[in-house]
């Protein structure tokens, strides 16, 4: 008897590899030619699918020679990393199986991520299935393989939280504005100050289609500069006081050591404004706004540390969801086992059914003679029927092989069926 | 067939108060569109069943605290599923069929009374008074349960700490523009009631004004929402104050709704809706000032 086909992923990741080990290792796959093409037939590989992203590099496969795949393949990386040795990198991690395609979910559903629920692994695992699948290194297993790994991503994403809330500063802010104005679409921010935060901050509500953005700036040359990138307007620092009036987002950040907006300010614009809702972010350090004016109605104000405190809040949120998602993955790998099962008695049903065939053309052709006498109606009678005592005799032991079994009794049935009927020479065929 | 429709309903609340507390708590979209839907069917069963009542009896069923326990979660849950055309908050379905069927179910333990009913009651104005007192009613509920909503949004995002409601609840602009629609809605339809009321009286009584513990109570109630509806247009109250106007407003009504009907003494006490009743002695059809 053959050996048994495994499905199989080695790979490294942030978690075991440093940022230098994983680009040396890209670059070497990257001389080696296009992957996953220069593995084919290699080591013993049979489907193969390569991983590359900035935060790891994998490759998941089949072989049926699973010893030799892995040992062929991890000194070929090793060597690739280090020319000079000839042992196995100890980062590798080797994933066999069940642990391999829970792997796969896990990756692909982000919850192996740098950051849980980052959106970009899955795409990036969709153009790693497509390169595979241009150069023909994908078969019958990767690819229903492959297919449920997107569901079982989709599946997580849409029934646990682990992208839901927003893991940075300034998404935080962004869905806080969502939360008091609902649609930040037609809404006007002003920023006070310029640093790279307030910069993504200010973008990501671009992004939301806030209708104006007004930069004030202790320089105006700078604030010009901004807001002729946003196509905003600049203003001086003097003119904030009539800005606030009309302005529903103020992002604040500038180097000043001292407060720059009082609560008697905001409260006495509170009045013109008619209550409108006025959302301040201070992400300035030390503080621009006084922190009592988010005791003003309708007046919220968030500084770093306020957002920090939610996005700590979200990432713990995402961790409790990824329990859940665990609970998915389990779920799917057992679906996906029975198909693989199934599957596996899939040659032998074959092999079986050809080796009854043979027999009865065999003997239809001794028996040609015999039959050349009767009319074609008739021929065509005896060919029917002995089709249909061929299917009526395999119905029971293909039933018997199909029945759902623990993997010991499969084995067993398989090797029974393949005694009784002889099967050894016909397995090589498909 | 009215009970019986009238059962159907309390089932068919019940039914949607549970997909909508499952929905708070799993937040899955498609409980509450079902629970939605499941409560569409429970309000149309509820109407069928006041339908028959009044077509059987002549009047609306609000004679006793039974029937008008029941005709005001008819006026709630109509209100909601009206609002929900337009404001898409799944979420206030949560708060708002619990409601509805606490009310149901303290309809249906009290004691049907067969009391014969003054006939008087059998008047259009009349009809037209307490249909839109009781669909006002309605719609200040849901400004109520909007009120409470805005209120627990508005700590979770001033106190920086944000508990289970933040992700469920709608955010404050949306839920602030819900008290207006319903305060714009409903003080015409509560003005109107008042009117009609005092119309009825006037042809009933020979007086369109009292000072009935009721009438005085209603005319509390809306003058709060006269202050609130105001203020809202003029100096821009919005947020947490509207919020906090719609609530008192709410529990005053409720005040002059079960005190008017039962604790005070008057001619709005349910009491006095029947004939034998000594407050309504005098308005036997023989002492009656012809209109």
């Amino acid at each position: 008897m053959e050996a048994k086909l495994e499905i199989i992923l080695i790979g490294l990741n942030h978690k075991t590899a440093s940022l230098e080990i994983r680009e040396r290792l890209n670059g070497f796959l990257n001389q080696e030619g296009p992957t996953p093409s220069h593995l084919k037939g290699r080591f013993g590989l049979k489907e193969a699918l390569v991983l590359t992203t900035c935060n790891r590099v994998e490759v998941l496969f089949t072989s049926e020679e699973p010893d030799r795949a892995i040992l062929g393949l991890s000194t070929y990386w090793a060597k690739g990393l280090h020319p000079s040795t000839d042992g196995a990198f100890p980062g590798f991690y080797i994933y066999r199986n069940e642990e391999a395609v829970c792997h796969l979910f896990r990756v692909a559903a982000s919850l192996d991520s740098m950051v849980i629920g980052e959106p970009q692994i899955l795409g990036q695992i969709k153009e790693a299935y497509r390169l595979a699948v241009e150069h023909q290194t994908t078969g019958v297993i990767l690819n229903r393989l492959l297919h449920k790994t997107f569901s079982v991503a989709k599946r997580i994403r849409s029934e646990t939280g682990i992208a839901s809330h927003a893991v940075s500063i300034s998404f935080a802010a962004v869905e806080l504005g969502k939360k008091i104005f609902q649609d930040l679409a037609g809404k006007k921010v002003l920023l006070i100050g310029a640093g790279e935060m307030a910069e993504l901050a200010a973008e990501h509500l671009l992004n939301n289609k806030v209708q104006q953005i007004m930069v004030a700036n202790r320089t105006l040359e700078r604030a010009m500069e901004l807001a002729k990138r946003w196509h905003g307007q600049a203003i001086s620092l003097e003119e904030i006081p009539s800005a606030l009036a009309e302005t529903d987002i103020v992002i604040s950040s500038t180097g000043a050591p001292e407060t720059i907006l009082f609560y008697q300010d905001v409260k006495s614009i509170m009045k013109q404004r008619k209550q409108k809702p006025l959302f301040f972010i201070d992400i300035a350090v030390p503080r621009d706004i006084d922190p009592k004016i988010n005791e003003i109605d309708n007046v919220y104000l968030y500084d770093i540390d306020d957002l920090q405190g939610i996005v700590a809040q979200n990432i713990a949120e995402r961790k409790q969801e990824a329990l859940q998602a665990e609970r998915i993955i389990r779920e799917e790998w057992i679906k996906f086992q029975s198909w693989l099962e199934r599957i596996e008695v899939i040659p032998t049903i074959l092999a079986l059914r050809k080796k009854i065939e043979n027999i009865q053309r065999g003997e239809w052709k001794k028996a040609e003679t015999a039959l050349q006498g009767l009319p074609p109606e008739q021929q065509k009678a005896v060919e029917i029927m002995t089709q249909a005592i061929i299917n009526k005799i395999l119905h029971d032991p293909i039933t018997f092989l199909k029945d759902q079994a623990t993997e010991d009794q499969k084995n067993e049935k398989i090797d029974q069926i393949q005694k009784i009927f002889n099967l050894s020479e016909g397995m090589e065929v498909d | 067939m009215a009970l019986f429709l009238f059962k159907g309903a309390l089932s068919l609340y019940l039914l949607g108060s549970a997909g909508y507390i499952l929905f708070i708590i799993f937040q899955r979209k498609n409980l509450a569109r079902l629970s939605y839907v499941v409560l569409w069917l429970g309000f149309a069963a509820h109407s069928l069943s006041i339908l028959l009542w009044s077509w059987q009896s002549g009047y609306l069923p609000v004679s006793n605290l039974k029937e008008s326990l029941s005709f005001f979660a008819w006026a709630i849950i109509g209100s909601y599923l009206f609002i929900h055309l337009r404001f898409n908050i799944l979420v206030l379905g949560s708060f708002l069929s619990p409601l509805a069927s606490v009310l149901m179910i303290s309809s249906s333990f009290l004691q049907a009374q067969n009391d014969i009913v003054n006939p008087l009651v059998r008047n259009l104005w009349l009809t037209i008074h307490i249909g839109t007192i009781f669909i006002g009613n309605g719609i200040f509920a849901v400004a109520f349960l909007g009120g409470i909503m805005y209120l627990i949004q508005e700590r979770e995002i001033k106190s920086k700490h944000f508990g289970p409601f933040y992700h469920r609840l709608p955010s404050l602009e949306v839920l602030d523009s819900l008290n207006y629609n319903c305060l714009i809605l409903g003080f015409p339809l509560l003005t109107l009631g008042i009117l009609s009321g005092a119309v009825f009286a006037q042809y009933t009584l020979g007086t369109f004004w009292r000072w009935d513990p009721k009438e005085v109570w209603s005319l509390v109630t809306w003058l709060i929402y006269a202050v609130l509806l105001h203020g809202r247009l003029t100096t821009g109250w919005r947020g947490r104050r509207s919020a906090m106007i719609s609530i008192v407003g709410f529990l005053v009504l409720v005040f002059s709704f079960l005190g008017g009907n039962i604790l005070l003494k008057g001619y709005h006490s349910f009491s006095a809706f029947k004939v034998s009743a000594p407050e309504v002695q005098h308005l036997a059809p023989g002492n009656l000032r012809q209109p």
